[in-house]
């Protein structure tokens, strides 16, 4: 029997022996040289990546920096009032407000109306505590003609003046930066005081709706795994022709109009609707009890994973392009049945596939929104439907940018936690 | 063939036709028998048919027509897991996510085997291809050498009594090839197994193997021991294919018992062994190997020539010469002591033996 | 001469849009569909006839979103808006409106003055009231009958089937608490006490599995016209609209309607507010507002308007019963009350969105 092969590979360059640095034919220190030669290069390829360097800079990280500042940031009430932001620093958000209180509270009024930024200023403390809003309003418009005692004044215009919570609010909104849109965000009030409470069983929604989207996203990840890995491995295994074919009926809702695809939807799904129609027909259901499809979450996931599905296809499918016959074959004739083959061999060398097409669909359907919009009706909507309202309805941005911040930290930890579990590494996209 | 034979042989082709389209043969009407403890190698150019025939047998292709038998059972119905035959492939295939040592216990947990066995199997396999420190490794920290050693071992590991081998040596490099010949040589000596072995490469084949298929378009061209396909190749083919080759053209004047007197095409008569040529007035191919071509004038068949190349190989020169019109005629000098110094442009005098030269299909 | 025509039509070109600049353009943003429809026949035809202006119409789907992007953003394009009288009075507070100066308003016809004219609420500091509008129900006659009060939008016993509800708080809790047998004046004071709230989401809650719910005024008529469900809130003018001019067999039930302003407003800062104030003197007058009345059920915001609503477009219907401010449809109505829904619309809709996310 032939011994095995030793290979020892040693490559010396110099004779040098000693500590010092290594020197180029001229003198100069080979690292300097080095980087003296290559500096021409690098500033080439800096030059190259700049502009899209600066693109990303100006449209993706600095309005999400600014993103995240506005769900802790809000001068409204700091800005507009003042002398009562002032006093109300020193006040302990417990004791009765005192006379000064309400003086340094008129003159604010006074000056907002003058302004016409009391409408901004009582809709920020409205938030804090309903119905405040139309006490700002009224008192602004009355507090030109107020005289001292000013407490007294006020509490003549609205008795609710004199009440402890209406303070608290205005202390919590004179806050410049403030935990209180971050609380709202986890269904928690944030008090004067400093400290936190949880809302009344009946108002909590959002961590609810947290748990919610992440529950749909992996029901709609593994939607597309199930469906998608069968269609990626016969996209990969088929002779080139066919496969283009396929590869076209993939991609062809990336081609279509979202819009377009939703109405689709909505005529295959509704209660009248083709597939309804086919299910009395079959006799699975009777035309009382039709399924019901679309507005509610069944819609939205199966819209989603519809819309989805190529973004688990395609990882898959460059994953599978590249894995030889030759192992299937392999492990067939070293014993393995077809199962054994697959799921002992095939499956584990399409991990990468399955981790970056399972990544890329749960991150995206974290922030779905439009499709959830349209089909889900009530109990399909998505955290990122709340977002949206709070951009587009309430006007309330400063929670709308403390919900997208902790969203973004949800998906920010995702990609941690995968990175720690499959290694990013160990990812292909294709 | 008779049905006795088949029986007997280890495996054996019958009859086997093999079409991927419907309209192209790729294997015509395969015969062929080997034997227990038999090494053959099928060697051909690509396309020629012979990875085909590997993969009817592995499992991997259904015959289109015929029967092949191993063990005198047709196992054309039986699937690839169930045949029990080891196979070595091309670029190793090994699980890239296995280590070495969960590599080679794979088909003896698909086989049910107890763990102590698995491992104690694994050891003895991995200490016959001296690897024995590589258990904990993955085949990506190994070198194509060790790599293909590991696939030797997983596809002796269940003690498979048949193992195909698919140009395992294609991706090393020249020595290590060479070395892994003589250990697949001397692997299937000491174990006793079979082996069916393709490749295209002929030193490869005529190194290793009992008997050589020399394939070429879906068909057997010759199936013979080495020395025999090398000097007594029966087809202008295999004459070519295997080793170096010079070829002579002409017409068949006359034949004389085993021999046939043939007018070359550049004017010379030569004498040669009839091997597989035609009746008289047909046209026919000579072939002389370069080094059965002597300097001098005086063996049965000698003719001028013009020294047109010289080139220094160290232990042989490699002369071009013209030769009765042909300009591509190769011989071997020996670098033996004494021996004729060429000049180019020379004029010399070759001659060859009458049984050196054979006369092939045209 | 090739060369000639093109310096010919180019110099035709200038003197056009020359022409188009000095006789002046404003962009006036509306709901759409029919209701923007009846303002361009009532409103914005003869406006266009009267002064030589253009204008230039665009949709929206209601809110301060984007008035308040426009404004923030410093970029102002709209010149006029049409917006609910909640978003008037909260526009007006967050400095998003221009003040109106109430004098340009002319007259009555019958000669009395605007403010005595205009309904009571319909003259705002930022906004002027155009028409009465009303969140009713209905159903669809050939599929359901005897329907005739709000308790039946609520009943499932005897109305088993899907209702259409629109996605907000408000009009739903309102309608829940008239349902369950508040009187419509008491209605807001109920709303105020937190037990009233919790009423109203009771209610809500013994239909909420019935329920499909609408966001564009448009998709009520097409709920109902594709059988999704039986009966569904709605504004009065798009199942007007659908039932008259469309044919379709659609009921109102007035019983129980909210109404409701439209106001025009002009955003902080729009590029031809002069022009703007102008439209809306016009399109507020006694004819105009009732000739709008002809093109679509809502009631004008004048009084003096009443008596010269005629018949619908199509020549045949009197537009009177049809609209909300007819005597025997305010048995039962209830006035929407703006400053109520602009203290509390952030509160309470939060709480619908959980109630509905759950």
């Amino acid at each position: 029997m032939v011994p095995p092969v030793h290979f020892t590979e040693r490559v010396t360059m110099t004779d040098s022996t000693d500590a010092g640095p290594v020197l180029a034919a001229d003198g100069t220190p080979l690292k300097k040289k080095l980087a003296q030669a290559l500096f021409v290069s690098r500033a080439r390829a800096f030059g190259l990546v700049l502009p899209l360097l600066a693109f990303i800079l100006v449209s993706f990280i600095i309005p999400i920096l600014s993103l995240m500042v506005q769900g802790v940031k809000n001068d409204t009430y700091s800005a507009n009032m003042p002398a009562s932001t002032e006093i109300m620093k020193g006040w302990d958000g417990i004791s009765e407000p005192t006379e000064k209180m309400f003086a340094a509270l008129v003159l604010d009024l006074i000056k907002a109306r003058e302004e016409k930024s009391i409408g901004r200023v009582a809709t920020r403390v409205n938030r804090e505590v309903s119905g405040t809003r139309s006490m700002f309003t009224k008192a602004a418009r009355k507090a030109g003609k107020l005289e001292a005692p000013f407490m007294a004044a006020m509490l003549n215009i609205d008795e609710d003046w004199g009440n402890i919570e209406v303070w608290g609010a205005m202390k919590v909104s004179s806050q410049t930066y403030s935990a209180a849109f971050y609380a709202a965000a986890v269904d928690a009030d944030y008090n004067a005081d400093g400290s936190f409470e949880r809302l009344d069983e009946k108002d909590r929604i959002y961590v609810y709706l947290f748990i919610k989207t992440l529950l749909v996203s992996l029901a709609v990840t593994l939607a597309c795994l199930a469906l998608g890995y069968p269609v990626a491995w016969l996209l990969a295994s088929l002779p080139m022709r066919t496969s283009n074919l396929l590869m076209i009926l993939v991609l062809l809702p990336f081609w279509t109009s979202l819009l377009v695809r939703t109405t689709a939807w909505i005529a295959m799904l509704q209660s009248h609707g083709v597939l309804n129609n086919v299910f009395v027909w079959l006799g699975i259901t009777t035309d009382e009890t039709r399924f019901s499809l679309i507005y509610n979450m069944t819609g939205t996931i199966i819209a989603m994973t519809h819309i989805l599905l190529p973004f688990m296809i395609l990882p898959l499918y460059s994953v599978m392009k590249g894995i030889s016959p030759a192992y299937l074959r392999a492990a067939k004739s070293l014993g393995a049945t077809n199962w054994t083959a697959f799921w002992r061999v095939y499956f584990p060398a399409t991990i990468p596939g399955i981790g970056a097409g399972g990544l890329l669909v749960f991150i995206l359907a974290i922030g779905y929104y439009i499709t959830p919009a349209l089909v889900g009706g009530q109990d399909g909507q998505l955290i990122s439907n709340f977002i949206a309202y709070h951009m587009q309805k309430s006007l309330n941005w400063s929670l709308a940018a403390a919900l997208g911040g902790i969203l973004l930290v949800i998906v920010l930890a995702i990609y941690w936690l995968y990175d720690k579990v499959v290694g990013i590494d160990n990812m292909k996209m294709g | 063939m008779s049905q006795k034979s088949l029986q007997d042989a280890f495996v054996a082709f019958d009859h086997v036709q093999k079409s991927y389209d419907g309209e192209i043969l790729v294997v015509k009407d395969l015969n062929l028998q080997i034997s227990k403890g038999e090494f053959v190698t099928m060697l051909g150019p690509s396309g020629s048919g012979k990875t085909t025939c590997l993969m009817m047998l592995a499992g991997f292709e259904v015959a289109t027509h015929g029967d092949i038998l191993l063990k005198g059972q047709p196992i054309n119905n039986t699937p690839p897991h169930k045949r029990g035959i080891g196979m070595v492939f091309q670029n190793y295939a090994l699980f890239p996510h296995m280590t070495v040592g969960e590599n080679l216990s794979f088909p003896l947990e698909v086989r049910k085997i107890g763990k102590s066995e698995r491992e104690e199997k694994v050891r003895l396999v991995l200490d016959m291809v001296q690897m024995g420190d590589f258990a904990y490794r993955r085949p990506a920290q190994l070198s194509g050498g060790q790599q293909q050693r590991i696939a030797l071992a997983r596809a002796l590991v269940f003690d498979a009594e048949l193992v195909l081998m698919d140009e395992p040596l294609g991706a090393l490099d020249k020595q290590l090839r060479e070395r892994m010949q003589y250990e697949i040589k001397h692997l299937h000596e000491q174990l006793g197994i079979t082996v069916v072995y393709v490749t295209h490469d002929q030193s490869e084949a005529l190194t290793m193997s009992d008997r050589v298929a020399v394939f070429d378009d879906g068909v057997i061209q010759q199936l013979a021991k080495p020395d025999d396909l090398y000097e007594r190749p029966e087809n202008a083919f295999v004459a070519q294919f295997i080793g170096e080759n010079n070829k002579l053209e002409g017409i068949i004047r006359a034949q004389e018992g085993d021999n046939v007197i043939v007018d070359l095409d550049g004017g010379m008569t030569a004498r040669a062994l009839a091997v597989n040529c035609g009746a008289v007035g047909d046209r026919t191919m000579l072939s002389v190997r370069p080094e059965r071509v002597a300097l001098t004038g005086d063996g049965s068949n000698s003719t001028d020539a013009l020294v047109q190349e010289l080139i220094y190989l160290g232990d042989h020169i490699r002369c071009r010469m013209t030769v009765s019109g042909h300009n591509d005629f190769i011989v071997k000098v020996p670098n033996a002591s004494g021996h004729k110094h060429l000049v180019v442009g020379e004029n010399t005098k070759v001659s060859w033996q009458t049984e050196d030269c054979r006369a092939l299909d045209a | 001469m090739k060369l000639k025509n093109i310096l010919i039509g180019a110099t035709a070109l200038v003197a056009v849009s020359a022409a188009a600049a000095s006789a002046g353009s404003i962009t006036v943003v509306s709901w759409g569909g029919a209701y923007t429809k009846s303002q361009v026949e009532a409103y914005h035809k003869p406006w266009i006839a009267a002064t030589g202006n253009q204008i230039v119409s665009e949709d929206y789907s209601g809110g301060l979103a984007e008035v308040k992007a426009q404004v923030e953003a410093g970029n102002v394009s709209w010149d006029l808006i049409d917006v609910e009288l909640s978003d008037a009075v909260r526009g007006c507070d967050e400095g998003l409106f221009e003040e109106i100066d109430p004098s340009i308003l002319p007259d009555g016809a019958d000669g009395s003055s605007a403010a005595d004219d205009f309904l009571s609420g319909g003259i705002n500091d930022c906004a002027i009231a155009n028409i009465v509008w009303s969140t009713i129900f209905a159903y669809d006659s050939s599929v359901t009958s005897g329907v005739d009060s709000i308790d039946d939008l609520f009943n499932l016993e005897d109305f088993p089937g899907k209702r259409g509800l629109r996605k907000s708080a408000k009009a739903n809790l309102e309608m829940a608490l008239m349902a369950d047998g508040v009187p419509a004046a008491e209605v807001y004071a109920m709303l105020e006490t937190d037990e009233g709230v919790d009423r109203a989401f009771a209610k809500l809650d013994t239909i909420k599995d019935s329920v499909v719910w609408w966001e564009s005024g448009a998709q009520p008529p097409q709920l109902l016209a594709d059988g999704e469900v039986i009966m569904t809130t709605a504004y009065n003018g798009r199942i007007f609209n659908a039932a008259v001019a469309e044919g379709m067999p659609f009921e109102v039930v007035w019983d129980g309607q909210i109404m409701d302003f439209d106001l025009w407003a002009v955003p902080m800062g729009a590029p031809n507010k002069d022009l703007a104030m102008d439209f809306i003197a016009f399109s507020t007058d006694t004819q105009r507002l009732a000739d709008q009345a002809s093109w679509i059920s809502y009631g004008p915001a004048r009084k003096s308007s009443g008596a010269l609503v005629g018949l619908y477009s199509d020549g045949v219907t009197e537009m009177a019963p049809h609209m909300p401010t007819a005597g025997p449809n305010l048995a039962n109505a209830l006035v929407n009350d703006f400053e109520y829904w602009a203290d509390n619309s952030d509160e309470l809709n939060e709480r619908f969105n959980a109630w509905l996310a759950k």
